[in-house]
């Protein structure tokens, strides 16, 4: 059946106040279910581990430190996020609560937004969270720009796990796919590169086939070794510059994302 | 449970998903394409970080960072001389990758093959250098790359001494039966070539009445190379006199 218009099934005005209040659940859930005193302590923990590295330090040991304590705050992040998300969204599957939910009025992607919503409050509040030892230990604009950055990568890493949980409803494969998404993103701009090398200077057709296969993904993928980047913090390298580009980037594939839930969810029967 | 039709999705989900696909494209043909430049290769990390990085898997490590530092130098389209590399970064680099996977013969063929043919002497030696010294550490295994080094030296430097120095070594070192006749027969020729005639001559006797020469065809030739020797001394004594 063919549906007249589209404003009836997406999330109008009048269903703002359920999307809302399915955002505001969601991030009472992450409270209750202690992500946040999980993330503060995680944090604490890593502070200590830089802290211990610094001490190993013989030299540049404030800049060893931070560089530590920023790329494993950054992994702790995204790490936390992804099961968080994943974890809850698999116990809703399973508990016939998303079924709750479209049997009341709510559009499907009514439902969709209101937890990514929800998803993105909480990304924002552990980027805050994470940032604030950063800070302590880097400039000020640089640990603005980094904790800016590590929020955007939260978005579209709360939007890939909502789109992974909807596709596949099962955890394994939704976390194997953000995993394996996440370490390609980071690492295609490299992946590029050694595919482009030609030391034999023989452009032969396996090279060619791993060149175009890398071009592909790098066209599908964000480039997210270029989001919140050490480099910014110990670097005095310039951020503000690349945020731009970050912030677009973020905008269109957290929006290309929730749009392929969408569609996921909509061919979805229950 | 069969999924529903994609007519069942709005026209506006589409449309969202269609814009956001396109604009995810055009994003990504305006963005430039990355590009290795020289001054990106950065210093090398301890090896113990490596280890530390490479969670129990340093032979994979090893070659992923043979990859790594492979990608500094000839890209699509573009192409980085290799003399606008540091080459301290990247001996420190070859050295890591060696001594995460000693018996890996990945850098030691960069160095020697590779990174050795830029057109800056300093930087050739220093790669050759890099061979040797690797060779010492295990040299039956990596006696290969110490001979082309020599060969370099004589041909490319046409620094004989040094090519002596390399010959010899493989001649002292490598000791494997598995190390071929002609490399530890390399500085004979060298020595040949240096027009040091008589140590030359008693050197390839010495091998050939050794007995260590069992091919005929490997002992035909050496004998001619003998019989070469001696008439060119006899010739140089005759117009002596």
């Amino acid at each position: 059946m063919k549906h007249a218009t589209a404003t009836a099934y997406l999330p109008s005005w009048r269903h703002t106040r359920r999307v809302g209040a399915i955002a505001r659940y969601t991030v009472l859930e992450a409270w209750r279910n202690r992500l946040i005193v999980l993330v503060v302590v995680a944090v604490a923990l890593l502070t200590l581990l830089s802290l211990f590295a610094r001490e190993l330090a013989v030299t540049e040991s404030e800049r060893l430190q931070t560089a530590i304590l920023a790329s494993t705050l950054r992994v702790a992040s995204v790490f936390f996020i992804t099961l968080y998300i994943l974890n809850g969204l698999t116990r809703e599957f399973n508990d016939k609560v998303l079924e709750l939910m479209l049997s009341l009025d709510l559009p499907r992607p009514g439902y969709l937004m209101g937890k990514f919503l929800g998803f993105a409050i909480v990304a924002l509040t552990v980027a805050t969270i994470v940032t604030v030892p950063v800070a302590v230990l880097a400039p000020f604009d640089a640990a603005l720009a980094w904790g800016c950055s590590l929020a955007l990568e939260l978005l579209i890493i709360a939007a890939l796990s909502v789109f992974c949980i909807t596709t596949f409803t099962q955890l394994l494969p939704a976390a194997a796919f953000v995993t394996a998404f996440y370490l390609l993103a980071r690492s295609i701009t490299a992946i590029q590169l050694m595919s482009g090398s030609s030391l034999l200077g023989v452009d032969g057709f396996g090279q060619k086939a791993s060149a175009v296969l890398a071009d592909a993904l790098a066209i599908a993928l964000p480039r997210m070794d270029a989001f919140t980047q050490t480099a910014w913090l110990v670097n005095d390298a310039g951020a503000q510059p690349a945020l731009l580009g970050i912030v677009l980037q973020t905008a269109i594939y957290v929006g290309l994302l929730l749009a392929a839930a969408m569609f996921d969810l909509y061919r979805k029967n229950f | 449970m069969a999924e529903r039709a994609i007519s069942s999705v709005p026209n506006a989900v589409l449309a969202l998903l269609a814009a956001a696909l396109a604009s995810q494209l055009a994003l990504k043909a305006l963005e430039p394409r990355p590009t290795a430049t020289a001054a990106d290769l950065s210093p090398a990390p301890p090896i113990a970080a490596l280890r530390l990085a490479s969670l129990g898997e340093p032979i994979a490590a090893a070659n992923l960072l043979s990859l790594y530092l492979q990608a500094f130098d000839t890209q699509s389209g573009i192409s980085i001389p290799f003399k606008d590399l540091d080459y301290d970064r990247v001996e420190d680099w070859l050295i890591r990758i060696l001594e995460l996977d000693p018996p890996g013969q990945y850098p030691l063929l960069m160095a020697s093959q590779i990174y050795s043919q830029v057109p800056d002497e300093k930087k050739q030696r220093k790669m050759l250098d890099l061979a040797y010294r690797q060779f010492l550490l295990v040299p039956n295994q990596r006696w290969r790359w110490l001979a082309h080094a020599a060969i370099m030296a004589k041909h490319r430097l046409h620094d004989l001494g040094l090519a002596l120095h390399y010959a010899r070594a493989i001649n002292q070192h490598a000791t494997s039966a598995e190390v071929p006749h002609w490399a530890r027969q390399m500085h004979i020729f060298v020595l040949e070539d240096m027009g040091e005639h008589e140590t030359a001559k008693i050197l390839l006797g010495g091998l050939l009445a050794s007995g260590a020469i069992t091919d005929a065809h490997e002992v035909r030739f050496l004998t001619e190379r003998l019989n070469t020797l001696q008439a060119v001394e006899k010739s140089s004594t005759a117009s002596e006199k």
